[in-house]
């Protein structure tokens, strides 16, 4: 990839469609094998991606996803215009959720899905209004 | 352990890709929530549920396991199944309780 050269990929986030959720973190992973990243980025970019792409759908109605990538950044921007959350800081602890049964039924809700992706990235920016929307920002160094 | 020997140990059925059972697994994590499964990434390899439904083959997908085992007894459904197949995931029921395959792997030593 040649200097200051960035690439970019789109993915709309169905929030209509749970079966569905994580069909473009499953992209994003074949692009980013496809580019020669290493497995390790590769899963953890791909990781934190589906929380917030399942997150998008369980919450907020679906939104969008676009991914940048330069040669020393994997940048990924999430955004909804879903409920917003309330407290940011109580929703990124460990076990805080807000996910009904019906929800919890389907294998989320365990209130991990924030942390995980502030875990597995080097940086994250939550920006949210409620009832206006959310949008997080992911940014992982490259090698 | 050989993914063959994990189906020996639950008398578990295999449903997919049934020409990868020579692969590897060195540990396992049995769980139902998949936030818990995304958590920790210790090269686990196999993932065993009583969870059904899609998403159960893409959190496998981005561990990069090369497992699913449901317990109790449960089938995924055609879909579910075509789906693991094409992402080449070996899919496999066992009639054993999450409780009791997780502790008949531990046993054998795995993720020891
Ligand atoms: N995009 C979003 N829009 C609105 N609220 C959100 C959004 N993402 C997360 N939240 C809120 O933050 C809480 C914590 O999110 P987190 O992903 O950590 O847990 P969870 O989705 O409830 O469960 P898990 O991720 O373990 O399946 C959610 O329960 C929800 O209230
Ligand atoms: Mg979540």
């Amino acid at each position: 990839m040649a200097a200051n050269e960035e690439l970019s990929f789109h993915f709309d986030v169905d929030g209509n469609d749970f079966t569905s959720a994580g069909e473009a973190s499953v992209k994003v992973k074949k692009l980013m094998r496809q580019l020669g990243f290493s497995p390790e980025l590769t899963r953890r970019v791909a990781i934190a991606m589906y929380e917030g792409e399942i997150n998008m759908v369980i919450h907020a109605n679906g939104g969008t996803a676009d991914m940048y990538v330069d040669e020393d950044m994997v940048r990924i921007v999430l955004a909804d215009h879903g409920p917003g959350i309330k407290d940011i800081a109580a929703a990124m602890q460990e076990g805080f959720s807000t996910a009904p049964d019906n929800i919890r039924a389907l294998g989320f809700g365990a209130g991990m899905g924030l942390p995980n992706m502030k875990n597995y990235s080097d940086e994250m920016n939550i920006d949210s209004t409620v009832g206006v929307g959310t949008t997080i920002e992911l940014k992982f160094k490259v090698g | 352990m050989e993914v063959s020997r994990v189906a020996e140990i639950l008398e578990a059925q295999v449903l997919t890709c049934s020409d990868f059972l020579d692969g590897e697994v060195c540990s396992a994590c049995g769980s139902d929530m998949m936030s818990d499964v995304l958590a920790f990434v210790k090269h686990q390899g196999l993932l065993l549920t009583g969870l059904m439904n899609p998403q159960v083959i893409r959190t496998a997908m981005m561990m990069d396991m090369e497992c699913i085992v449901f317990v109790r007894g449960k089938v995924p459904s055609e879909e579910m199944q075509l789906f693991a197949e094409n992402s080449g995931i070996v899919m496999m029921t066992t009639k054993y309780s999450m409780f009791e395959a997780c502790g008949r792997l531990y046993e054998a030593g795995l993720g020891r």
